[in-house]
């Protein structure tokens, strides 16, 4: 399985994804130019992962501007005909831009930039500690897809608390439904808020990024 | 012709708009306590070259759907200047 990490301008996670697929996980990575298009080196077996950053310098609104890059056009085909996409951070916002999640990300309840350790519930109910870095981090959506995305099983990580369950602290930016990233109804998209690819290293005290990648089958 | 166009887009009104929220809690610092609500938008000048009003106005829809609003979270109104 190979990856390929989309750079746009104002991406600052794309090196980090980059180190940490290559070094900690042994994977081959193919970095790609937003103004590029190409995406024929990858199968649908393959992923293409939407770094975090501030692509655009979040101009008009998280995302919306990176969602017209040449590169989106490929990533968006790309993922229809049943390729693997995961969007972190920015990545997630940019995702929920393209249509390719549904939903949206807004500003974080408390009007902060939060970047600390949260604990995140898995579906099979395992506590896992991944940083997250964000502003817009507020997942948002109707109460009636709210409710389709439980059903369904969309929603692959919630914030909880170290014990794995849920309180009025342990929800770092008000997310709706304490969500923390969702997958589409295929399952060959999924946008996250926190950043596996900073817990994939012993030399960074954390390795439970490498369970999120295992998780969503990338690992 | 070139015609002027004036966008507002707004966060939808049941949504929680922490800017807003914040610039309410200045408004409050300074003593304007009369104030019971505030919501930050944005507003967006256009100049479309044109045939006529309403190719321009179709212009600016076209504008606000794809890119400028995001209906999820946000409104927006259109105001042809000229």
């Amino acid at each position: 399985m190979k990856f390929g990490v989309v750079v746009f301008p104002g991406s600052n996670c794309d090196r980090d994804m980059q180190q940490s697929l290559q070094n900690d996980l042994g994977k081959e990575v193919i970095m790609l130019w937003h103004k590029d298009k190409d995406l024929s080196m990858f199968t649908t077996e393959d992923c293409i992962i939407l770094p975090g950053g501030f692509s655009f310098g979040d101009y008009l609104r998280c995302g919306a501007i990176a969602r017209f890059s040449p590169m989106m056009q490929s990533v968006i085909d790309f993922a229809n005909k049943g390729g693997k996409v995961l969007g972190v951070c920015n990545g997630f916002q940019v995702l929920c831009e393209a249509g390719l999640l549904p939903g949206t990300l807004l500003q974080n309840e408390s009007q902060q930039f939060v970047c600390k350790n949260v604990h995140l519930k898995t579906n099979d109910n395992e506590v896992l500690t991944i940083p997250i870095a964000h502003g817009e981090g507020r997942y948002y959506a109707s109460d009636e897809l709210l409710d389709e995305l439980q059903e369904n099983g969309q929603v692959i990580f919630t914030y909880c608390n170290e014990s794995g369950s849920e309180d009025d602290f342990c929800n770092p930016n008000g997310a709706c439904r304490y969500i923390a990233g969702i997958r589409n109804k295929a399952g060959n998209v999924f946008g996250m808020m926190p950043h596996p690819e900073r817990a994939t290293s012993s030399l960074l005290n954390n390795t439970d990024g490498i369970k999120v990648f295992s998780i969503l089958g990338l690992n | 012709m070139t015609y002027h166009v004036q966008i507002k887009v707004m966060p939808l009104k049941d949504l929680l708009d922490p800017q807003g929220k914040a610039v309410h809690g200045g408004l409050h610092n300074l003593g304007l306590n009369n104030i019971e609500d505030v919501r930050v938008g944005k507003h967006i000048t256009l100049n479309i070259n044109a045939a006529s009003e309403q190719e321009a106005k179709n212009a600016a829809e076209d504008a606000c759907k794809k890119l400028l609003a995001n209906p999820v979270m946000e409104f927006y109104e259109i105001e042809m200047i000229n």
